[in-house]
Formats: C-alpha cells, sequence, structure tokens
C-alpha cells in the first residue's frame, strides 16, 4: 500500500493539511507570466521558491522554463530585497534581453514587506530599465490564496500595466483563458477564430510550453501575448474570461480601467460549458456560428448518445482547482454521471460552494464537497464508499493504485504523462477527448474484470 | 589514482579554454564578471594534485538563472525527507511541503522494518495563512503536531521551518520540545529557512546538526554482524542503496544506517554502534561523519560505489580498515564473482561510447562520482562543476584550513561535540590508524573532484544557464548532465540530456548492476536515432525539385 496509514475514521483536522490539493501563488505568477511574448518571469524571494516552481513546471510541460530570482540571503531578509531586485533586474536585462521582466512577490518578501513599484521606480531612475523595456509586477504571497489566485493576479497585472484606453472600439475581442493548458489556449483561439473573431488571449502559453524540438533553443519561443496586442486589449469590443477565480479579475479590471464589457463563463470544459462559450462570442462580435463548429458539437452528442449506458450513473470522485472542478463536474452530471465527492483545495469563496452545490443537486447519491481540502480528506470518503472513477492530477495516482480505481489525469501537475499540453480538454473536441480518456479507463476496467464468459468484444 | 583515471587527465581538445572563459563573462556587468571570473577555473595540474583554487560556496547572482535551490530544499531532502518512519511536518505556506512532496526518488521498502511505518508518500503542512503572519503561527503548529500524532500515531515528528517562520520568529524548537513531553514521542525541529546560507549545502549542515543532536546515539543495542558500518551521504535514488547492500551482503558487511536511504529514525538512532562511517555524498554528510567520530570514535573513509572499478576499490578499502583475512577474501571473491558481467557490458557497449565526451554540472558530489562512470565508458568529461559544493569538494580535504567563513556560512550552528565520557569508543588505536594509513588508507580525507579532471577542462562553480548555453555552443558535448531544469533547454539544442538528481526515472547506477545499467543508458543516449530527426526532409534539401503541372 502507497497510503498505508490513511485510515477510514475521520478526525477533526483544523490546522493540518495532508496531502494538498493546492499549491502557492507565486507559481501560477509564473506560468501565467510565461504566455507573455519574450517574457522573464522573476520570484523575488529566496532562491528555492524560484528553483521548485520551475522545477514543478519543467516536470508538468517537459520544456524549458524560464525564470529568475532575486535570491535572498539573511542579510536581504532582514534588511530588504531591494538591492536584490535592483542587481536582478540589472543583470537580466544585459544577460537575457527580454522585453518585459514579471516580478512576483513571494511569502519572503511580502512578510518584509518590499514594495516592488517603488524598487522598479528606482531601478527606472539609475537607467536600468532599458527603454521599451518593461517591468510588471503582482503581488503574491504564498501565505494568501493558492497557484489559482497566483496566475489570476499576474494576468490581472498584464491588465493594469498594459492595457490602454482608446476612444474608439475595435471588433476585437479579448480572449482570457483561465489556468488551462497550452493546447487549451490553442483550442479556445481556434474556435474563435473559426467563427472568424480577430482575438487577444492573453496571458497564452502556446507556442511556449509546448514547442517543437528543432535543434536551436530559443529562450524567448514565437508564442505568448505581445506588450503591443496587450496594450489594444483596451480598445477591444469585449473580453470574453473563462474560469472565475483564474479570469474575473484580470476581466473586471479590463472593465473598470477601460471600459471593455466582459463576460465571466465557465471554463468551457464539457458540452453545455463549451456551447455557452461559442454563443457568448455569437451574440457578443454579432457573427454565426460556423457550420464546421455545429458538426464538431454534434459529434460530441454523437459520442454522448453511442456510449451513454456507461457513463450512467457512475460514481467519481473529482480533486480539481475551483474553476475545472465546476465545469467538470456540470459536464459529468449532464452525462448522467454522478460526481459524489468534490475537493478543491483553493478556497474560492461561499458562492462558489453554492454553485457546485447547485451543479450537484440532481445527483442520486450523497454528494460530499470540501472547498479548501485536501486529498488526505478525498481519500478517507473514499475508503468509506467507494467510487467507480477519480479524475486529477497525478498525485491521485497513489489513491487509485491503493483502491484499484479507474482514473483520469487531469489538472496540475501531471508528471507522469504526456499529452496534456498537446491535445485540449476544452472545447467540442477537447471534450471528446475526454470523452474517449472516461470511456477508455471505464471499459479497460470492465475487459480487465470480466470473465471468460462474459468478456466482450463489442462494446 | 587509478590508470585510467590518469589517462583521462591529460589535455583535452578543443577550443581554448582561456578566451572561452573569457566568452563566459564577457557579456556580463563588470561585478558579476569579477565574481564568476573565480568560479569558472581552467584546471591545472600540478605535482602533488595541486590544482587551482576555485571560489565555491558564494551568494548567487541574482538574476543570473542558477541551478540551486534553498536551505529548507537542503535540509528536508536530506537525513530525514528520505526516512519512512518519520512525520515531516514543513511549517509555512503550502507551496515548500507541496513541491518537496515525492519528487526526489528516494526509494524505500517499509516492510523491512516490522512495525511498516511510511510516511514518505505523504506530505504533511501546516499551510500557513496570513492570520498566522501577522499573529504568529506557534499555536498553529502545536495543533498540526496534535493532529499528526491523533492521526497517525508516530514513533517521531520532525517540523521544518520555511521563509516566514524565522521573519515572524515562530520558535518552532520550542514549540517542538513542549509537544515531546505532552506526546511522549521524539518531536524535534530544524530551523532550515530557505534565505539560510547561500545554498541547498546550509540545509544539509543544519539536517546534520539535528540529526545528531536528537536521534543518533538514542539506542545502545549493539545489533549482530562482524563487520558494522553506516552508509553516509548515499540517498537511494532509484535503489542505488538497495544494490549496495546486495553487495554488502554478499561480503559479510553489515549496513547499520543508510544516511538517508531506504532507512529507517531507529537505525539512526542506533547508528553510533557501528565501526566505520563510509562516506559517498561528502558534501552533504561529512559533517555528521565528522561529530560521530569526535564523541563516538567511529572512524570515517571517502569511498564511491559509482562505476565499477570504485566500487571494487571502496570494498577493498573497507576489507583494509577491517583488516581480517576472512573478509578480504569474501570480498575478492565477489569482486572476482560480480566484475566479468560488468566487463562484457562494457566491452560491448565502449566501442560505441569511446571518445564521446561529457559535461556535468550536479549537486555535491555526484559531477565527480559520475566521471567515473564516464571513463569506464571511455569517454572524456569536457568540463564539470557543482551546484551547491564547497572548495573542498573541488580541491580536496587539504584546503580546508585555509577556507574562508563567510558571513552566510557563519550563520549556520556549528555544533560544539566532544567526546562521550560512557559511550566513546576508538575503533583503531592510534598505532593501527597509522599502520593503515602508512598501508594507503586515508582517513577524514577527500581529494576532491579536479585533481581526477583533464589539464584544460572547464570547471565551472553554480553555473547559470547563460554559462551552459555558450558552453554547448563552445564544445557541442555528446551528453550533458543536469537537473530537470536544464533537461529540456539542452535537449532543446538536440544534446541528449541525462538528468543525475532523478537519474530520469531510472538507475539503480551505483554498484556492479548499476554500472551495467548506467552502460546501457548512456550507450542509448548518445547513440540514439532521435537526435537525426530534428531537420524535416525539405529543411536539409529546401529546393523544389520538380512540379507535377495539369495543364
Amino acid at each position: 500500500m502507497l497510503l498505508r496509514h490513511t485510515t477510514t475514521e475521520i478526525k477533526d483536522r483544523t490546522a493540518l493539511t495532508v496531502n494538498p490539493a493546492k499549491t502557492c501563488q507565486p507559481i501560477g505568477a509564473m506560468y501565467a507570466a510565461l504566455g507573455i511574448h519574450g517574457c522573464m518571469p522573476h520570484s523575488h524571494g529566496s532562491q528555492g521558491c524560484y528553483a521548485y516552481h520551475r522545477s514543478a513546471l519543467t516536470r508538468h510541460y517537459k520544456e524549458p522554463v524560464i525564470a529568475a530570482t532575486s535570491a535572498f540571503t539573511e542579510g536581504a531578509s532582514v534588511f530588504g530585497g531591494q538591492a536584490n531586485l535592483m542587481q536582478a533586474i540589472d543583470n537580466i536585462f544585459s544577460i537575457y534581453n527580454p522585453d518585459v521582466i514579471a516580478v512576483h512577490t513571494t511569502c519572503l518578501s511580502e512578510t518584509i514587506g518590499d514594495d516592488i513599484p517603488q524598487i522598479v521606480n528606482k531601478a527606472m531612475a539609475e537607467g536600468k530599465v532599458p527603454v521599451g523595456k518593461y517591468v510588471i509586477h503582482a503581488n503574491t504571497p504564498s501565505y494568501a490564496g493558492s497557484h489559482i489566485t497566483g496566475f489570476a493576479g499576474m494576468t490581472k497585472a498584464m491588465v493594469d500595466y498594459f492595457a490602454e484606453t482608446a476612444s474608439s472600439r475595435t471588433k476585437t475581442v479579448n480572449l482570457i483563458p483561465g489556468f488551462v493548458e497550452p493546447s487549451d489556449m490553442a483550442e479556445i483561439r481556434r474556435m474563435a477564430a473559426e467563427m472568424g473573431l480577430e482575438t487577444i488571449m492573453f496571458p497564452d502559453t502556446s507556442g511556449v510550453l509546448n514547442g517543437p524540438m528543432t535543434g536551436k533553443y530559443r529562450m524567448y519561443p514565437p508564442g505568448g501575448v505581445t506588450v503591443e496586442a496587450l496594450r489594444r486589449t483596451g480598445s477591444s469590443l469585449g473580453t470574453v474570461a473563462l474560469g472565475h477565480l483564474a479570469s474575473g479579475d484580470a476581466a473586471r479590471a479590463l472593465d473598470v480601467k477601460c471600459k471593455v464589457p466582459c463576460q465571466i463563463l465557465d471554463l468551457p470544459i464539457g458540452l453545455g460549458a463549451t456551447d455557452r462559450f461559442v454563443d457568448t462570442l455569437h451574440r457578443m462580435a454579432g457573427v454565426n456560428v460556423p457550420d464546421s463548429l455545429t458538426f464538431e458539437r454534434g459529434q460530441m452528442v454523437d459520442i454522448i448518445a453511442d456510449m451513454h449506458q456507461y457513463f450512467y450513473n457512475k460514481r467519481v470522485g473529482l480533486v480539481g482547482d475551483p474553476d475545472q472542478l465546476l465545469a467538470l463536474t456540470k459536464f459529468l452530471v449532464s452525462l448522467d454521471m454522478a460526481p459524489v465527492y468534490l475537493v478543491s483545495g483553493t478556497s474560492a469563496g461561499k458562492k462558489f460552494e453554492k454553485h457546485l452545490r447547485a451543479a450537484v443537486a440532481g445527483v442520486p447519491h450523497e454528494v460530499k464537497i470540501k472547498v479548501g481540502g485536501d486529498m488526505y480528506l478525498f481519500h478517507q470518503w473514499i475508503k468509506q464508499a467507494p467510487v467507480d472513477l477519480l479524475i486529477g492530477n497525478s498525485y491521485v495516482k497513489y489513491i487509485a493504485h491503493d483502491e484499484d480505481i479507474p482514473y483520469v489525469r487531469h489538472g496540475f501537475p501531471i508528471l507522469d504523462r504526456v499529452g496534456h499540453s498537446y491535445f485540449p480538454t476544452v472545447g467540442y473536441r477537447g471534450g471528446m477527448r475526454l470523452l474517449e480518456k472516461i470511456l477508455d479507463a471505464l471499459l479497460d476496467r470492465k475487459d480487465r474484470d470480466a470473465t471468460d464468459i462474459t468478456f466482450e468484444l463489442v462494446m | 589514482m587509478t590508470e585510467t583515471a590518469r589517462s583521462q587527465t591529460a589535455p583535452i581538445e578543443g577550443p581554448d579554454p582561456e578566451k572561452v572563459k573569457a566568452e563566459l563573462i564577457a557579456k556580463y556587468p563588470p561585478k558579476v564578471a569579477r565574481k564568476r571570473a573565480k568560479q569558472i577555473i581552467v584546471n591545472r595540474l600540478e605535482p602533488g594534485d595541486k590544482v587551482p583554487e576555485i571560489n565555491a560556496n558564494v551568494r548567487t547572482v541574482p538574476g543570473l538563472m542558477s541551478q540551486r535551490g534553498c536551505c529548507y530544499a537542503g535540509c528536508k531532502g536530506v537525513v530525514l525527507g528520505p526516512t519512512r518512519d518519520i512525520v515531516n511536518i514543513t511549517h509555512g505556506p503550502i507551496g515548500c511541503g507541496f513541491y518537496s512532496w515525492l519528487t526526489r526518488r528516494n526509494q524505500t521498502d517499509p516492510d523491512t522494518t516490522p512495525d511498516g511505518h511510511n510516511f514518505m508518500t505523504y506530505c504533511f503542512s501546516t499551510d500557513m495563512q496570513e492570520k498566522e503572519i501577522i499573529f504568529g503561527g506557534e499555536k498553529k503548529l502545536k495543533q498540526a503536531i496534535q493532529e499528526a500524532y491523533d492521526n497517525f500515531k508516530p514513533k517521531a515528528i520532525a517540523v521544518f521551518a520555511t521563509c516566514p517562520v524565522g521573519l515572524i520568529g515562530d520558535d518552532i524548537h520550542a514549540v517542538c520540545r513542549e509537544m515531546k513531553d505532552a506526546l511522549g514521542i521524539n518531536v524535534f525541529g530544524f530551523s532550515c529557512e530557505g534565505y539560510k546560507g547561500v545554498s541547498q549545502s546550509a540545509g544539509h549542515h543544519i539536517a546534520n546538526n539535528q540529526i545528531f543532536k536528537h536521534v543518533v546515539g538514542l539506542d545502545d543495542t549493539i545489533g549482530a554482524g562482524e563487520f558494522r558500518v553506516n552508509l553516509l551521504g548515499e540517498y537511494n535514488i532509484g535503489g542505488d542503496a538497495f544494490e549496495i547492500e546486495r553487495i554488502f551482503e554478499k561480503c559479510g558487511i553489515t549496513t547499520v544506517a543508510t544516511f538517508s536511504g531506504n532507512s529507517s529514525i531507529d537505525a539512526f538512532a542506533n547508528s553510533h554502534t557501528a565501526d566505520l562511517n563510509l562516506i559517498m555524498c561528502h558534501r552533504s554528510i561529512n559533517y555528521v561523519a565528522e561529530m560521530m567520530e569526535k564523541k563516538f570514535g567511529v572512524p570515517w573513509i571517502k569511498i564511491n560505489f559509482i562505476g565499477a572499478e570504485a566500487t571494487a576499490k571502496s570494498l577493498r578499502k573497507i576489507a583494509a580498515y577491517f583488516d581480517d583475512p576472512a573478509l578480504t577474501e569474501r570480498v575478492e571473491a565477489v569482486i572476482a564473482e560480480e566484475l566479468p558481467a560488468v566487463q562484457a557490458a562494457r566491452d560491448a557497449i565502449r566501442p560505441r561510447t569511446e571518445g564521446k565526451r561529457a559535461m556535468l554540472f550536479v549537486g555535491g558530489s555526484r559531477a565527480h562520482h559520475y566521471q567515473e562512470l564516464f571513463r569506464e565508458l571511455g569517454m572524456r568529461t569536457l568540463s564539470a562543476g557543482y551546484e551547491f559544493a564547497h572548495r573542498d569538494d573541488y580541491e580536496g580535504r587539504k584546503v580546508l584550513p585555509g577556507v574562508k567563513v563567510d558571513a552566510d556560512s557563519r550563520n549556520i550552528e556549528e555544533l560544539d561535540v566532544c567526546q562521550d565520557p560512557d559511550r566513546y569508543r576508538p575503533r583503531k588505536t592510534p598505532a593501527e590508524l597509522a599502520a593503515l594509513s602508512a598501508k594507503g588508507l586515508e582517513f577524514k580525507d577527500y581529494q576532491g573532484m579536479m585533481p581526477e579532471m583533464p589539464e584544460g577542462s572547464l570547471v565551472i562553480d553554480d553555473i547559470s544557464q547563460f554559462e551552459t548555453d555558450l558552453m554547448i555552443e563552445k564544445y557541442r558535448p555528446d551528453i550533458f548532465c543536469a537537473g530537470i531544469k536544464e533537461k529540456y533547454m539542452i535537449q532543446k539544442h538536440g544534446i541528449p540530456m541525462k538528468q543525475l538528481h532523478s537519474y530520469d526515472y531510472g538507475g539503480p547506477y551505483a554498484g556492479f548492476k548499476g554500472a551495467v545499467n548506467f552502460y546501457r543508458e548512456i550507450d542509448r543516449m548518445v547513440n540514439s536515432r532521435v537526435w537525426g530527426y530534428l531537420k524535416a526532409p525539405w529543411q536539409t534539401n529546401p529546393e523544389l525539385a520538380a512540379t507535377y503541372a495539369w495543364e
């Protein structure tokens, strides 16, 4: 047994987190910053933070992940990190020559109270920021929020620093994709393009964290939203933000700053959420939905109809980040599956919990939900009453292995498989991929457990 | 130095290393260039294994992409992180605990100890929130320890401090003492805040200190076995320690404790009863060896089980120490039995690896040890360096008296250890030790990496991403060894990259079987077809050959 000490009996815990279902803000900020073209993410803290974040992102994407650090020592922690950040800015522009340095803070620099804009202003005054280059920042103390809110913070910083108010509106639609895979970002963009829309997506890690092997290493790959495009977000027709927690802040900031109206939707995971995404674009931009997308939708419905018997009433346990968890839960319910255990590590507020509860209102099982929970509790629930399927990140495989439950990897981080950075799970095509993954897991199990008599060729 | 080693120190061909060095620092601002110039050294071998001085264990340059991690990472990574039967609680925000959760590959076999405890698959954290940053986190820590006890009933709990803990002044040691009394189990803490020291190395030292203070010496039972040793600085990545244990068992050598691979806290408590300490990773664990010698009289020698020849040599050193004819005979028999398979694998592979060139930038001992395996494959090390080592790991312990202790190192506690009045037991008389030394068994010594490296090779401490890129461009090595953060950058250049922290999820590479695994792995990597696929046919031959016209 891998998790041999996990007990069926649940004891109250108020102080100890065991097997977390979240990580800290800075890594989310780092990931978002990588979605700006020519950007060097910078961690203002001790070097362990950036080393851990780079390692985690590298393991997840199997791609180079660049970032720099202020490398605090004990002295800097006492006297403040100004000298370290100033030196870092100077070194980064001299040596790595990015267009943008995106600074995020850490628990260390936040606890001592470093004022990033003040330090950056000083660096600019001293000529350490070359003309035409930028230093932006987001406050991401690790003792608040999670990797998702850190992502949201850096995404909002893109608006705060770059979006420009214009006297007239263009026909462009801003797309804020949320903390999703590069493949998902590309798919969201593709669908909008299919509808004939001009879009600006930010952040956009496609082409950055799923790049090709060419024999030439490019520190700043061709992907990512450019500073020029970020400026123009302020004159766009509207913003479609996907995922309330990851994308809501930036969308609202753009509305406040540049009066760009926004629609904040669920992540387009599953049929219903994708329908709402497409319909929103259709109405916001006043364009027709092309037959090609309607065709893809029909294919997805076809799979659901053809294979419905295998989905029906299956009990599912899900661990995920709030935006993913809500969208996936709604999707599973729409398939007549029964999501019964729902855990998000990130605390996402009462409203989120209410939405989640509403999504499972019709599920004919007792549904347990913990927002701000951990995987230890999740595992204890499973020990009390098992499920037919698990969905979650790579850490869930320890539970799946111990309890012998079919398992689909989804979320962050995925450390032991490839595919997530190349093949989306959003949109109709992504939905079809998810359906395939769920069916593979369930039907492989059915095959495995069948007797010589009940083994089926056709399913 | 072995014969193979000597032939490998001959000058390497290629660009003028002094010119390369100048290029490596040319782009840096003057202050940075001056600093890096002392950490980038062209190796020169003078008589008496004398090598040039290198600056090491100094601050990382802010903004320069370094490979290094922090004090917490080092502290949790060695000694207790790889120990299965203790609950390790990270006191801090969630990230630090999360990132160190199962991401090193310290294998363990919980069913080899009667209680079967294994908490290594779990991550325990106090998940500090803003409230605790403002009002203090001691209350939450205390409650967390209580909850860990209530849920898991471990025999020991350790607490690891992260950056904010030190800043807000939580006294984790007081909380640990209080809970130790309340729960009646061993509870102790590590003040390993990430900002301490200049790299993981500070954390190693802190981990060594605390394990020595709180665990080593708690159990005086002398276990079975005639030749009882501790293996220090062996982390059982990919099962290395299992392979070493296998060989030891065959030789009749008993491992009391491995710090820390497949390890149990009970074994640490008892480790001072061993008769010899064997040091694998000198950098991370020499402190415990030194302290055990002072307090309990256990001598230490440096050994290396990476490489078949090195393994044989290390076994002979152990036999020489115990000076027992039966053991010597058994060791020789085991070597004779194991080597033919290794030799056969090497003979088959070597024609495909001969003359290929490697670079190694990793850790605090691996960049040295693995050169041994490359030598066995007929490969040369063009350049190497450590991530977090000190001068003695490069130049040998002979430089220790002259090493400057800077402010960052001075902040790390040095335990004042003296002879234990009851339990100090010299394992050898001074005369016996002198006789063994005269026969060539070096106690408390490590020669360092540089004396075994080629003349003119570049030795680079704490290499930056920028320097890595340039080194690849200048030399185009056949293989590059480093860690996960460097892996894909290097491979994008079209050069295979071997991770020497995680072994790319392979291994073991220690001992005899490990050597064979490594030969095969390197053969696979440097001769892979993959690197021939980088260009599409239309990129290598871009002219349009012909067009088909329908009209």
